[in-house]
């Protein structure tokens, strides 16, 4: 035996910054230094504006997750980011726009049975007008999926990529046409009036017209309340759907192994399609939420949010359910809190930046596992 | 006659995989094809389960073609395959694998007498039954694998390379529950790189090279063959 030992080189400094994480572990230390001070002191200095930030945080951040959902859960499946799925999100919202301003869906209960109470009458109507647009969001993915993606199944992954960035275009510059929904900003109605709450001294009390926010008080708009129990009431159905229903069983099983779950007998064309009509529903459910909070519409409005709440997705763990969830709202605080603390204009840069320093020290996601044996 | 193969021809891109493969397995016989890696044997189980198509030829089961009926549907009318290396859902738990197995059946009642069933048949499984899938050992997840297929309720269980990474008395073990499967009334067919404890629980068998039928009969008189015996069985016969 005449063969030499292969010779171990001592790793040079700048590899052991990256491969050992101790360039990320650093930056992550330093930021989270850095967030505590900077937090703390605006927690101390002034505790209602706070909380404030964090509430609208936890607004954003729940429409983020909403959206993110759907692409961890396609991912998941598929292994395919869908690109065009911040484009559903914008469906979703015109699709709740049209259904509000042009046939007045959320009136329906009031037209019906007029003596119903008016708080019922809202949130009837409300409610009706999400179930359409997670309706027409839902059945979109699923034409998308059989007709963009399916073909593309057992072809390279880039290719589906791809196809989703097209996809992606063509609902942008579709919608954009003149008979569509317009290349212009619009005025987006929402489907009940807007009550805001003054939290202060004087205890809860609804802010009136043209009244000024006293100092030291939050203000909490129903808006922030149906976006927050909205957003949770879909999330313990999806995970009540995923964890306890024959469906869910097999989106997971298919999403494990799609082979063996055809042998247990699962249709996997059918659950994959399953998989992006919640997706979308959700994302559809989102877009109305969006728009309810900044009442406004745009062909290219899904852009921002999609590759966030795609960011959130990915800071999470891909295809990791709860992973997209805390994604999200973490994002959703380092963004309102960096743009009330630190800088606005830079708000999403230091969101962003946090994703990376967090995929530095663990490349997987929050609660991403490590790549698993596909056979 | 429970299942007939008759002249399958399985590509894969190219490569011509299965060449004109013939066998049958009757009602109640526990029939195993052997032979060394590549010769088709899984090759054979994916085509009869619907997961790969035949160019040519065709698959009966009880007198019904099969040849080009979806997976699911094969699962529906009995065939259930256990699969090479087990393909437990490592992300599932132990009861939610063996519902999988259930996924097409739609009377809760019957599952829940069906999953009694296998958990008092595999009582190491019922200690088990919240873990994931992916925490148990080699052995049991074998065990898994086979009461998951047994939760489809099979009249045709195919079983690919069950001895597959065992230790010899988990061997023996998981060869005494296929017989026993067997007396109680499913037919078996069986794919073994173990050619010897196939042989020795099987009525009869199929030897096959590079996707060919090279050699068929009694599993008795294959044991006594002596380019059996020279090939697959150590050559100390």
């Amino acid at each position: 035996m005449n063969r030499s030992e292969p010779i171990r080189k001592a790793p040079s400094f700048l590899e052991s910054l990256v491969q050992r994480r101790t360039l990320g572990y650093l930056l992550l230390g330093l930021v989270l230094l850095v967030a505590i001070w900077r937090l703390g002191n605006a927690l101390l200095e002034n505790p209602s504006l706070f909380l404030q930030q964090v509430t609208n945080g936890l607004q954003i951040g729940f429409v983020y997750a909403l959206i993110a959902l759907g692409y961890t859960m396609v991912y998941g499946i598929v292994r395919l980011i869908n690109f065009a799925h911040g484009d559903v999100f914008m469906v979703g919202a015109f699709t709740s726009f049209y259904a509000i301003s042009r046939i007045q869906l959320h009136l329906w209960t009031r037209a019906l049975f007029p003596d119903l109470n008016p708080f019922i009458a809202d949130v009837i109507g409300t409610i009706s007008v999400v179930l359409l647009s997670m309706a027409v969001c839902a059945l979109l993915a699923v034409t998308i999926e059989r007709v963009a993606y399916k073909p593309l199944r057992n072809a390279p992954r880039i290719s589906a990529l791809i196809t989703a960035i097209g996809v992606s275009f063509f609902l942008e510059y579709f919608g954009a046409l003149n008979f569509v929904y317009t290349a212009n900003y619009i005025t987006y109605r929402r489907p009940f009036d807007v009550i805001t709450w003054v939290i202060g001294d004087q205890g809860v009390q609804v802010l009136q017209k043209g009244q000024e926010v006293p100092a030291g008080a939050i203000i909490f708009s129903n808006i922030s309340f149906i976006i927050i129990v909205v957003s949770i009431i879909l999330l313990v159905l999806l995970q009540y759907f995923v964890k306890n229903t024959r469906t869910g069983k097999a989106m997971r099983a298919t999403a494990y192994d799609r082979q063996t779950a055809r042998l247990m007998g699962v249709d996997v064309d059918a659950t994959i399609s399953t998989t992006f009509a919640i997706g979308a529903a959700l994302a559809g459910a989102a877009g109305v939420l969006y728009a309810i909070a900044y009442p406004q519409v745009v062909f290219w409005m899904g852009i921002i949010p999609g590759l966030k709440a795609f960011v959130a997705a990915v800071l999470g763990g891909i295809g990791s359910i709860p992973g997209a969830v805390v994604g999200a709202l973490i994002l959703g605080q380092a963004e309102t809190l960096s743009a009330a603390y630190i800088s606005t204009p830079m708000r999403d840069a230091i969101a962003f930046s946090i994703l990376i320093i967090v995929l530095l020290v663990r490349p997987t996601g929050i609660f991403g596992e490590a790549q698993r044996e596909k056979a | 006659m429970m299942l007939e193969v008759k002249d399958l021809n399985v590509y894969y891109g190219a490569i011509h995989a299965l060449k004109g493969v013939t066998f049958h397995v009757d009602k109640g016989e526990i029939v195993t094809l052997i032979g060394a890696n590549g010769a088709g044997k899984s090759t054979t189980l994916n085509t009869i389960s619907g997961l790969l198509r035949a160019r040519q030829g065709s698959i009966l089961f009880q007198g019904e073609d099969i040849t080009r009926t979806m997976p699911q549907d094969i699962v529906r009318k009995g065939i259930v395959q256990v699969p090479e290396g087990r393909k437990i859902f490592a992300t599932l738990s132990v009861l939610e694998n063996l519902e999988m197995g259930a996924y097409l059946n739609k009377d809760k009642a019957q599952i829940q007498r069906d999953l009694e069933m296998v958990l008092d048949r595999f009582p190491r499984l019922r200690e088990r039954r919240n873990q994931y899938g992916g925490t148990l050992s080699g052995g049991e997840q074998q065990m898994l694998a086979i009461a998951r297929a047994l939760m489809s309720r099979p009249t045709l269980l195919l079983l690919d390379e069950p001895s597959m990474g065992l230790s010899p008395i988990l061997v023996e073990q998981i060869f005494e529950i296929i017989q026993d499967i067997n007396q109680q009334g499913t037919s078996i067919l069986l794919v073994e790189q173990n050619a010897q404890m196939a042989l020795s629980i099987a009525d009869r068998g199929y030897v096959l090279e590079t996707g060919r039928v090279v050699l068929e009969g009694p599993a008795q008189e294959l044991l006594h063959n002596p380019m059996v015996i020279e090939a697959y069985l150590g050559g100390h016969g």
